[in-house]
């Protein structure tokens, strides 16, 4: 479980997250909303652990242990990952090389990327000329072979041409153990208890509902957490008259 | 050739136009005898072990032939396939009356006191050849060995890849584990013939005291190929050297490629430099260079002289722990519609892409160190598996003493 605990966060001089609490029992999904510039990846990159936000109060536990000022891939070793919106370029290290790194060797890069659209670029220098869509791709080719718990999703559907949602779509739905199946061995009920994944997804556009159950939204506002409901039901508020509304909720 | 010596005599005290000077008279070049080796495998230990690091296999597996020279004395050399030849620079002067026209030919034997010194006090060096037609597609592996303290080892090699053949050479200079200074002074004249390929990968394993002098001219007559690659990973007094080729026929291509890195208290001074002289000819420089706290100067010179000529330089530079790192790429366009383009960029390394990396489960120090294998893992088109496994090791090797 994910425990954050009236969490502040300064990036440089400016404070960019106001007392947060958030707390992501295992199975739970949450989509995080907010326009621009509120804090929503900085609040990701934060508990990813990004040295440059700086945490000034509160904390942050996983799996029972306090993390706020763990190292990133100790982090990363606890089962946290994350598909990071602009990922940068490495040169001379390439996808395979990412995906091999990822899994510890454990699985076969090849076979991986086939099931995820991603053969053409296997070889090719990690984010190196990626469009929108292959970087996206790329992202979550590393997270399955990185088989995390606690999974951070920064935007994963922008730049997504229309072919590639879909595959978007249910891979994280498959990481966060929210397919559908009907299995014969296990009622529905029994398959909803074994689930253990957490995710925190950003979404602008909120296609990524169309695609993936989630059992909480949150709204951030200005580095505050303003609003905590059902997700589809956020999403249809800010479709409607944006923002506005979760303003005039805060206050 | 005796006029050679009244040219060379006139450079004697010719200083280089770049490097700190030399002075020549503190290293000794007597001769220093050792026994020939029939095989190598009879090598000591230690020297196998620094052979290896420069590429030298001595079981001679996946290789088409040998040279090797310790000191003054060649111990060494072979050709194991047909269509190939490999000597000793003196056995060849006197086998062929026609090599005269190739010696000095390219590099000028006034261009300084280091040329000079290797034309009056020539020890030995590699004549190594393929003849016209033949695939020599395993490579020649050759070695010039260090082991004498204070020694000034001149040689001068010569290689002509003739028409359609196809020629790969791995050459490493090394010292023995125990040398501490000594002067390196080496001649090499490329001939690339018609529609020949000829790819010369050399790896530098120097130690700490050693001042290192080369000094060669290629020429690439038409649809010929040239791949130059250096490697320099290993601490080194202070090097320089300025590589230049010809492209003279039509079609003739030249890539030079170079990793350096550069150790405390070193000074590494290299360039490319490629002149493009007829039409079609295309040229690709690629450095690049990682200082871990020695001085590095990376230089790149394109001369086009032809309209429809392609040429790129590109300089990349990493300081990873103090030091410095001059990039000085040039590009000269003398005529209409030459097309060149140079890129250049001397940085740290993004702590974006450590913290990335670490979020994939690597320490800082696994980040880090697989960044500069990155780094240094520039694609060479055109060469063989094998050179490239080669090339891969070296870098691998200094990864370690690098971190």
């Amino acid at each position: 479980m994910l425990h954050i605990e009236d969490l502040q966060v300064k990036l440089g001089d400016k404070e960019i997250l106001k007392h947060i609490d958030l707390e992501i029992n295992p199975g739970e999904t949450h989509i995080l909303f907010g326009p621009n510039g509120s804090g929503k990846t900085s609040l990701l990159m934060t508990i990813m652990g990004y040295p440059q936000y700086k945490v000034t109060g509160g904390k942050i536990f996983f799996k029972g242990e306090d993390i706020t000022h763990m190292p990133v891939n100790e982090r990363a070793k606890m089962g946290i990952g994350m598909s990071y919106q602009r990922p940068p370029t490495i040169h001379g290290v390439r996808t395979r090389q990412m995906v091999e790194i990822c899994a510890k060797n454990k699985v076969d890069p090849e076979a991986l990327a086939a099931e995820l659209n991603c053969s053409e670029f296997l070889e090719r220098d990690i984010n190196a000329g990626f469009s929108g869509g292959e970087i996206k791709r790329s992202e979550l080719l590393q997270l399955t072979a990185q088989d995390s718990d606690l999974l951070l999703f920064d935007e994963p559907e922008s730049g997504v041409d229309l072919e590639n949602i879909v595959l978007i779509g249910n891979t994280i739905s498959h990481l966060l153990q929210r397919d559908f199946k009907i299995d014969p061995e296990k009622t529905q009920k029994e398959r909803l208890k074994e689930r253990t994944k957490m995710g925190l997804i950003i979404t602008h556009t909120g296609f990524i509902l169309d695609y993936l159950t989630a059992d909480k939204g949150q709204v951030l506002y200005n580095g505050v957490l303003v609003c905590a409901s059902n997700p589809r039901e956020i999403f249809r508020t800010i479709s409607k008259v944006g923002y506005e509304e979760c303003i005039r909720c805060a206050i | 050739m005796r006029n050679l010596d009244e040219k060379a005599l006139t450079a004697k005290e010719k200083k280089a136009k770049l490097g700190p000077d030399v002075d020549i008279s503190s290293y000794g070049s007597e001769t220093v005898s050792h026994d020939y080796v029939e095989n190598l495998v009879s090598l000591s230990e230690s020297d196998k072990a620094r052979m290896i690091l420069a590429g030298v296999d001595a079981h001679e597996k996946e290789r088409s032939g040998t040279f090797i020279q310790k000191d003054t004395a060649v111990i060494h050399s072979r050709s194991k396939q047909e269509g190939l030849e490999v000597m000793s620079i003196k056995e060849a002067l006197e086998k062929y009356d026609w090599l005269e026209e190739y010696y000095w030919n390219l590099v000028s034997v006034e261009t300084d006191k280091y040329t000079s010194l290797a034309q009056l006090d020539l020890q030995n060096g590699y004549f190594i050849r393929s003849l016209p037609g033949s695939k020599v597609t395993n490579p020649v592996q050759s070695c010039l060995y260090l082991a004498k303290e204070n020694l000034s080892q001149n040689v001068h090699n010569i290689i002509i890849a003739e028409e359609d053949s196809e020629l790969h050479i791995i050459t490493g200079c090394a010292t023995s584990e125990h040398l501490q200074r000594a002067l390196h002074v080496g001649i090499s004249e490329f001939y690339v013939k018609k529609n020949a390929k000829l790819s010369f990968t050399m790896i530098h394993n120097w130690s700490e005291q050693v001042m290192v002098r080369p000094r060669s001219v290629g020429r690439v007559e038409e649809g010929g190929l040239f791949l130059n690659n250096y490697i320099c990973m290993k601490p080194v007094k202070s090097l320089q050297m300025y590589p230049t080729t010809h492209l003279v026929g039509k079609g003739a291509v030249s890539r030079f490629y170079s990793l350096l890195v550069g150790s405390p208290g070193g000074e590494i001074d290299v360039g490319g430099r490629v002149l493009l002289e007829a039409e079609e000819t295309r040229a690709e420089i690629v450095s690049r260079a990682i200082t871990n706290g020695g001085k590095i100067i990376a230089r790149g010179d394109l001369i086009g002289e032809i309209p429809g000529i392609k040429a790129h330089l590109e300089c990349r530079g990493l300081i990873l722990n103090g030091g410095n790192i001059h990039a000085i790429p040039e590009l000269q366009g003398n005529i209409d519609g030459v097309e060149m383009s140079h890129e250049a960029a001397v940085g740290k390394i993004a702590q974006e892409e450590i913290l990335y990396l670490m979020s994939r489960g690597l320490s800082e120090d696994e980040a880090t160190s697989t960044i500069v294998r990155g780094f240094l893992s520039v694609d060479i088109p055109g060469l063989p598996p094998g050179l490239k496994a080669e090339i891969d090791r070296a870098v691998e090797q200094s990864d370690k003493e690098v971190m």
